[in-house]
Formats: structure tokens, C-alpha cells, sequence
């Protein structure tokens, strides 16, 4: 098999999983409209429109973290890692199947939020959506290398955002940067930079975190 | 076990090296160097806080070497150098803070300034490696929290650029007015205070790199002693 069969055998292994069990995804949509109004109650009557655009991007940080803690449970419970460790294919793969099954799950839970978001707040430009098309990028490269080494560990759910947080600051930059300045084309660079040099980086070494 | 490496400098002269060092740059720094013009006694401190700051990047980049080390030849003695040379980064980012914010509050009368890059790029360095430790401290020692330990020293050396990058686009919408820093035109004897300091501070860091060093081997091969 070649490396990309092996890339879509693996995601299409865990979107069946979720379109059978529905573990995750609900729970994101959920999570991320009852932060809407939470956010609606944290913020002042007539505080700006910068406050909500900033909001938006701690819900979409928030809500990543939610889908990617669970994202390497079923492989955790069922020890489904080391039979893929085992297996004949390239282990940079299942970095990489994992990644888009995340990034289907967030861009699908985003598909709902940006329009409720919209409608409770303000609306969105279109750099704002571009934005998060290539923030949901980073998020879930980085997002799933963390998860895979936070599964592993004794602290499991409480490491992710820990290890995750620090290296989502550029990312909530590029975004916010974005969405309110006039020229938001340096922003949106700078975001497909982050996403380039984090995906090699992970892709490179991933192997490193399932092996010994 | 690895064998410990056959050093040329041993420990103890080092350290009296570090201290007659350190002791020749406070000397200059504070009685041979004049006060700055327009900043006047403060700007002192600059010496040190800038000196530190340097020496906290060549200690993470030293750890990120050591990891890459591991990971690329297997060295068994890069575990332990990437770990210790990291938490002595740690130790010079705080101090990098602390003296940063001293720095702040004479300057513009609060002990935090978000316009500061530098003091916002190792706020961000300094979460990053906290949660280095808690990586570390939960997987049992071995092979994989080597190689966990290793691949996010790693991701280390590219948060700092990004990161730095990220400060600085974040100006515009955060921060309009640009403060501006007058300490950059050094000259004379305020030049030859600066080019003592850095390398005291890096030979300090160096002893103190390799006084844990040898502390934290002792320990491994006492408890290796202790079980066999």
C-alpha cells in the first residue's frame, strides 16, 4: 500500500468511528454555542466588537482542546496504537490520519459555531473565516502530536492543554490579527507559516512518540 | 551508564573563575562604567538583564542541540545534558522577568508592560518550558520520555522565532505607540561593561550547567548502585 491508502484507511477509520459512536463531535458543538453565551454574559453591555473577535478565538481554541483530549482514547482503551505501531506502514501516518479526522471534527463543529456566532454577536468577514480555515490547520497538527504523547503519559487529560496553550498563542495572534485589522494578508501569511513549519516539524518526528 | 565525560576544566576552577568573573563586571558595571545620560543609574541594569537574556537563549538552544543529539545518534548522555541545560535556561528566563520588570517599573512606573518583545516572548518561553517539566515528570524514566522529552525541546527552537514573530505582528492591534528603548547607543566604557558581562554570565551558567550536571549523574548511578 502506498503511504497516502495508508493515510486514508486510518481517517476513514476514525470518521466511521465517530459517525457510529458520536463521541466526540456533539460534545464540541455543545461546548462551543454554551461558551457563546457564557462569553455573552462575560461581556459588558455595549463592550466593543474587538472583545467579541477575540472571544471567538478562545471558543475556537477551547473547543479544539475538547476534540483533540479524546481524539487518541479509542486507541488508548482498545491498545489500538501498538498494533498500528506494529503494522508495515510509515508511523508519520498516523499523525497525519489522525490530524484530518481532528480537522474534520473542528471544521464540522466551526460549520455550526461561525454562524451562531454571527448571529449572537456580529458578523464575520471573509479574512475571519479564512483565518480560521488555516488556524484549524496548526491546531489540529500540533493539537493531535501533543495528544499522542499526552495519552502516554501518567497526567493524560490535564498535559494537553498545558503543552498545547503556550504553542497556540502565535495562532490566536494570526487570527485575531486578521480578523480586525484592514489588511489582514501579513496575518493570514503568517498563519500559513506557523502551519508549514509546525506540520514538518511534526511530521518528522512523530515517529519518535510511538516508538521507543 | 554512561561513562562520564574525561572534562579538561574540573569543577572547582570553574567556579572561582565564574566568581572572579562576575566580580570584575559588577566592578565595572557599577564603578567604572558612567551613569547614562538620560536614563541615568537604572540603566544599569540592562547590562545584566540583557546579558541573561542571551545566555537563556544559548542554554535552550544547548538543550534543543541535546535532544537532537538523542534523537539523531542515539546518544545515551543527551538526555540528561538537553534536561539540565533546560532548566538552566528556565532558571535565567525568570531571572530574565524578574529583572525585566524592575526594569519596567523604574522606566514607565509598572511592573508589567506588555509592549516589552522580549519580556512577552520569554513570559511565553517560560509557560512553554514549565510544561516541559510537567512532560517530563509524568512518564517514567526510559526510552520514551527521552524521546518525549527530546521531541518537544525541539519544538522549542521554533516557538522562539514564530513566537517572536507572533509578538511583533501583534503590535499594531495591541499596542499603537512604540516605546522606545535609548539604551542602544553604547559606547566607550559602557560598550567594554557589556562585553565583560555577557561572557561572565555565560561562563556562570556554564559551571552552574555542569556543577547539576554532575549532581544529577551522581544520583542516577547512586540509585542504579542502590538496586543492584
Amino acid at each position: 500500500m502506498t503511504y497516502f491508502s495508508d493515510v486514508r484507511a486510518l481517517a476513514r477509520k476514525d470518521l466511521l468511528l465517530e459517525l457510529r459512536a458520536k463521541d466526540t463531535l456533539p460534545a464540541m458543538l455543545l461546548f462551543v454555542v454554551a461558551t457563546f453565551v457564557v462569553f455573552h454574559f462575560s461581556l459588558p453591555e455595549h463592550s466593543s466588537r474587538l472583545a467579541a473577535s477575540g472571544l471567538l478565538w478562545v471558543a475556537i481554541i477551547f473547543t479544539a482542546l475538547l476534540g483533540l483530549g479524546r481524539a487518541f482514547v479509542p486507541e488508548r482503551e482498545q491498545r489500538v496504537l501498538d498494533g498500528l505501531v506494529l503494522a508495515p506502514c510509515d508511523r508519520s501516518a498516523i499523525w497525519l490520519a489522525k490530524a484530518i479526522a481532528t480537522f474534520a471534527f473542528l471544521v464540522a463543529a466551526e460549520v455550526v459555531a461561525l454562524p451562531v456566532f454571527s448571529l449572537f454577536f456580529h458578523g464575520l468577514r471573509g479574512a475571519t473565516i479564512a483565518a480560521v480555515l488555516l488556524a484549524d490547520v496548526g491546531i489540529c497538527a500540533v493539537g493531535t502530536f501533543l495528544g499522542a504523547m499526552a495519552v502516554a503519559t501518567r497526567a493524560r487529560d490535564l498535559l494537553l492543554p498545558l503543552l498545547f496553550l503556550p504553542l497556540a498563542i502565535p495562532i490566536v495572534v494570526g487570527g485575531v490579527g486578521a480578523g480586525v485589522v484592514e489588511n489582514p494578508g501579513k496575518y493570514l501569511a503568517f498563519l500559513g507559516l506557523y502551519d508549514a513549519m509546525f506540520a514538518l516539524l511534526c511530521w518528522a518526528s512523530f515517529e519518535y512518540v510511538v516508538t521507543e | 551508564m554512561p561513562v562520564d565525560r574525561q572534562y579538561r576544566v574540573p569543577l572547582p576552577a570553574l567556579a572561582v573563575a565564574s566568581l572572579i568573573c562576575i566580580t570584575v563586571s559588577l566592578v565595572i558595571v557599577f564603578f567604572v562604567a558612567p551613569n547614562d545620560a538620560v536614563l541615568g543609574f537604572s540603566q544599569k541594569i540592562f547590562y545584566f538583564h540583557v546579558s541573561i537574556a542571551f545566555t537563556a537563549y544559548a542554554c535552550f538552544a544547548v538543550g534543543a542541540w541535546k535532544a537532537f543529539r538523542l534523537l539523531w545518534k542515539r546518544d545515551p548522555r543527551a538526555d540528561l545534558e538537553s534536561y539540565v541545560a533546560v532548566h538552566q535556561g528556565v532558571i535565567f528566563g525568570v531571572l530574565v522577568l524578574i529583572t525585566g520588570s524592575i526594569w519596567a517599573k523604574y522606566s514607565w512606573g509598572h511592573w508589567w508592560v506588555w509592549s516589552e518583545d522580549e519580556l512577552v516572548l520569554f513570559l511565553v518561553l517560560f509557560l512553554f518550558y514549565c510544561a516541559y517539566f510537567m512532560l517530563r515528570f509524568s512518564v517514567d524514566a526510559g526510552p520514551q520520555r527521552e524521546n518525549f522529552s527530546a521531541v518537544y525541546a525541539l519544538f522549542g527552537v521554533v516557538l522562539v522565532p514564530v513566537s517572536f514573530l507572533a509578538i511583533r505582528l501583534a503590535k499594531p492591534f495591541l499596542h499603537p505607540e512604540i516605546f522606545t528603548r535609548h539604551g542602544a547607543n553604547l559606547g566607550g566604557w559602557m560598550l567594554v561593561a557589556y562585553l565583560v558581562t555577557q561572557p561572565s554570565v555565560l561562563l556562570l551558567a556554564y559551571t552552574l550547567y555542569r556543577v547539576e550536571l554532575s549532581g544529577k549523574r551522581l544520583d542516577l548511578r547512586l540509585r542504579e548502585l542502590r538496586l543492584a
